[in-house]
């Protein structure tokens, strides 16, 4: 009776774990569902290897226990005095290894057309800069399409004063689109330390490394959005910059592809347009707050011993090309990293806003074509 | 010291080493293995502490989404340093203190072959520790690129970062002389009779133990060295626009990784060994598999090193070499698994706290053997990579492996140590708490590392926000349990019921034949073993 009463509430009590984990989907306990046929075979090729463990560990835990309750001294178990049996030591040496090549096999298969990036439909290039990832579509359809991609959860989510979203540090202002059913492949590079891009559902991370590199690949088998984060330690805001890949059906990819042609044609501009300063100032506050703020602050007292301020700064109060070079080139050995792949007119724009916002008032204004000339 | 060319002192009486400082100055000037032995287990002990408070932090930080209590420059300074006191100060002197005071009692030596050395090498690593702890407070903070300092993230840092180059050059050097002198104490130094394959396990682990730690530690030195080299003296060894690579680090890195990965799980090994057959009453099973297992894991160890870098990009080629490899070490630790439980069968078992833990050992370990074989597959692995699976593996082989190991040894031979028995009630009681906190800790965050969670990151998607907090919850009651170790440490220190020499009912190696505790000068008169 005692018995039943347990079996009873250990099973209700099972059922109610499995009926909560259904309601709230946070506790999920495996990988996400795959959404491509790499991610598919990743899949299974874990549940192989858990059943595989469970088997095991039910063996050896099986006898230990067994062990434990029958062989103790307080039932009066007398101890055997046996210390080694050849023949027991080589069957259990000769049966994990059997167990490793099952596990072996398929793994194997799978490593292979992981690693074929031979005839895709479509190249993109994903740059990591401390923090946001740049994506330039380089080959098959969309070519030409570039753009950043960075973290769009606002800061008062993440400093707890406004209600966190759905996809709370998983969103991004602009994602990377592919068409359904293609084979993508992805060029990973990076700008400053190295980062890793990661995107589970679609079976990929790979690395990002400045000054090398290396390629994946990744078909989306149905329209939707999957989302991953940097997975590589790369400085302070490593949290904050995730990859969303959106899949569409490809009609719907052309129609993206013209769209961004049509922005990037609006956005083209002559570097030797002359700016006023105050629409320098302007746009360098936008360029500032992309990528400088995170470590120089919006307010630019930097954080003192980490990074320093710029209010008030040698730098930024100094000579005009000493601060374009550091922006442009950045400085080796500090956490300044190169911005090389800002626009001329957002360097221009950033130096100018740099030298003139808070206490630094030197008046002076940069142009695009200074910063083409000082890239020449 | 004086004492030890003395020619006529006795055994067994404290007034033995007259002659010798007192206070602060006996223990700074010391050359005996078991007062230096006692050094190195304080200084792990309050090393684990410190290291210990940092994790709490990085728990207290995620217990719920968004950033509340530290900033993120801050929290990666955390897990660096965590990372880099727990292995370097806590794990590893812990086991350099067991082997000091148990090595010479256990091959019937009277103390370790270069006693002088002995003491310079304890002294190295405080001055290390506070290197490592003061690099806190210096501009720009400790180092934060994570315990394995990857660049080029690691050459942008402050100069904490060069203060922990500085600290692990010393702590190297601490260990590779602490190294030197258990090869030629082991070596040398067993009384007459005691052949090789006679040697107790722990003995065997510790003498393996000690050749990978000459092998790779002046890897890890060379490494640093040239991280500090390209941060300071214009070298590019990893920087590409200097022609350098930043995966040549990581594959220095892991090369003294993986080896240092089985130093800090050999020695466990030996005293698992050495427990098991005592409370079973019944001799180890497969000795010699044992020895052989040991060394093969040792072996293999230096093959392995590049499966902590699949996501890298290797060709096809290097990532099924580094597979296959890394599966083959299932195969030598499967078979001492098999050992242990082969030694239980059939045996009269106790289940005091020391079998308790290497129980508990043996069990979570073996978990942790599950999840490394499942991150060994690389398609596998590259999904888990740098997630919160991995930060499961590597704490069930290292917290419920090493540590429950280091636990276990503690109360296996506290009371030859201190002459008192230990409360057996407190420490089973240290033993269930350690045991369920542990696995509230750590279990969880298997499902968070398939869900995706990256690791080292101090603000988190609301989907991993439930068992984050489990986490927590767990990882402050597995922390406020250790407390309760201390005070069982201090309670059998100051007193208890007197230990007989024997201890332990089935203990029959070398230094249960010496009193309880034993004399400051142990067999000068080697033993015979027959």
């Amino acid at each position: 009776m005692g018995v039943k009463m347990i079996a009873k509430i250990i099973t209700g009590a099972f059922a109610l774990t499995l009926y909560s984990g259904a309601a709230i989907s946070s506790y999920q306990l495996n990988l996400p569902a795959p959404q491509s046929g790499i991610a598919t075979q990743i899949y299974d090729l874990h549940t192989l290897l858990l059943w595989i463990c469970l088997a095991i560990f039910v063996g050896v835990f099986g006898v230990m226990f067994y062990s434990i309750l029958k062989h103790r001294k307080s039932l009066g178990y007398k101890a055997a005095n046996f210390h080694h049996s050849t023949t027991v030591e080589i069957i259990w040496t000769i049966i994990p290894f059997i167990i490793l090549i099952s596990m072996a096999y398929p793994a194997t298969q799978t490593i292979i057309s992981m690693k074929d990036t031979a005839s895709p439909d479509i190249t993109i290039k994903a740059t990591g800069y401390q923090w946001q990832w740049g994506y330039d579509y380089l080959k098959g359809e969309g070519e030409g399409a570039s753009f950043y991609s960075k973290l769009s959860t606002p800061q008062e989510q993440i400093r707890n004063k406004a209600p966190k979203g759905e996809h709370y540090l998983m969103e991004v202002d602009n994602n990377m689109v592919v068409p359904v059913g293609k084979k993508i492949r992805v060029l990973l590079t990076a700008n400053d330390v190295i980062h890793a891009w990661s995107v589970q559902e679609l079976g990929v991370k790979q690395d990002a490394i400045p000054g090398f590199i290396r390629d994946a690949w990744f078909k989306a088998d149905k329209p939707g959005i999957y989302r991953g984060q940097c997975s590589e330690l790369c400085g302070k805001e490593h949290a904050f910059m995730p990859i969303v890949v959106e899949a569409m059906e490809p009609e719907k990819y052309t129609q993206w592809v013209a769209n961004q042609k049509k922005k990037s044609e609006a956005t083209v501009v002559d570097v030797n347009k002359i700016f006023t300063i105050d629409e320098l100032k302007t746009e360098g506050e936008k360029v500032y707050t992309a990528n400088c703020a995170a470590c120089h602050q919006a307010n630019g007292k930097g954080l003192p011993g980490a990074f320093p301020a710029l209010d008030g700064s040698k730098v930024a109060n100094g000579p005009k090309a000493g601060h374009i070079k550091t922006v442009v080139n950045g400085e080796t050995g500090t956490a300044m990293a190169s911005f090389k792949h800002l626009s001329d007119v957002d360097i221009a724009a950033v130096v100018t806003y740099e030298r003139n916002a808070w206490g630094n008032a030197t008046g002076d204004m940069v142009q695009p074509s200074e910063i083409n000339e000082f890239r020449k | 010291m004086a004492a030890v060319h003395h020619p006529d002192h006795g055994h067994g009486h404290e007034h033995e080493h007259h002659g010798a400082p007192s206070g602060i100055m006996r223990w700074m000037t010391t050359t005996n293995h078991k007062d230096i032995g006692t050094l190195y287990l304080w200084f792990s002990f309050m090393m684990f502490l410190t290291g210990g408070v940092m994790a709490l932090t990085i728990r207290a930080e995620l217990f719920q989404p968004g950033l509340q209590l530290v900033e993120p420059e801050f929290f990666n300074q955390l897990t660096t340093l965590h990372g880099l006191v727990m292995v370097f100060g806590a794990i590893m002197p812990a086991f350099v203190g067991f082997a000091n005071w148990q090595i010479p009692m256990m091959i019937g030596a009277p103390d370790m072959a270069f006693a002088r050395m002995n003491n310079w090498s304890f002294w190295l690593l405080p001055p290390a520790a506070l290197l490592l702890i003061g690099s806190f407070f210096v501009p720009g903070g400790a180092a934060a690129g994570g315990w394995t300092l990857y660049p080029p993230l690691s050459t942008q840092m402050g100069m904490g970062m060069d203060m922990t180059i500085f600290a692990v050059h010393i702590m190297g050097a601490s260990s590779i002389m602490g190294s030197i002198n258990i090869v030629t104490t082991v070596l040398n130094m067993r009384a007459p009779g005691m052949t090789m394959m006679k040697m107790p396990l722990f003995v065997w682990t510790w003498l393996i133990t000690a050749y990978l730690l000459i092998a790779v530690m002046p890897v890890l030195a060379g490494a640093v060295t040239m991280l500090l080299t390209d941060r300071h003296f214009g070298t590019n060894f990893f920087n590409a626009a200097g022609g350098g690579d930043p995966v040549m680090f990581q594959h220095i890195f892991w090369f003294f990784g993986h080896p240092e990965v089985y130093i800090m799980i050999l020695p466990a090994f030996g005293i698992v060994s050495q427990i098991i057959p005592v409370f079973a009453r019944k001799p180890l099973f497969g000795y010699s598999s044992m020895v052989y297992a040991t060394s093969s894991i040792a072996i293999l160890s230096f093959v392995v090193w590049a499966h902590h870098m699949f996501t890298v990009g290797m060709p096809v080629s290097a990532q099924l070499f580094f597979m296959y490899a890394t599966m083959l070490i299932a195969v030598p630790t499967g078979v001492k698994v098999f050992n242990w439980t082969a030694t239980m069968w059939q045996g009269s078992m106790t289940f005091e706290a020391p079998m308790l833990f290497a129980i508990g050992f043996i069990f979570l370990f073996t978990l942790g053997g599950f999840s490394g074989i499942v991150l060994a597959i690389v398609p596998v692995d590259i999904q888990l990579q740098e997630t919160y699976y991995v930060i499961a593996h590597f704490h069930y082989v290292l917290v419920s492996g090493s540590l429950f190991a280091l636990f276990g040894g503690t109360y296996y031979w506290l009371p030859k140590w201190t002459g008192h028995m230990y409360d057996e009630t407190l420490a089973k009681t240290h033993f269930w708490l350690s045991m369920i906190f542990f696995n509230v800790t750590f279990f969880v965050q298997h499902f968070l590392g398939l869900a995706g969670m990256p690791r080292r990151t101090p603000d988190y998607a609301l989907q991993f926000a439930d068992f984050n907090q489990i986490s927590s919850i767990g990882a402050f009651g597995f922390g406020l349990s250790q407390l309760l170790f201390l005070y069982v440490i201090l309670k059998c220190i100051r007193g208890g019921e007197k230990a007989t020499n024997q201890v332990w009912e089935g203990a029959d190696t070398l230094e249960f034949t010496l009193p309880s505790p034993p004399p400051y000068h142990s067999f000068e008169t080697p033993p015979i073993v027959k």
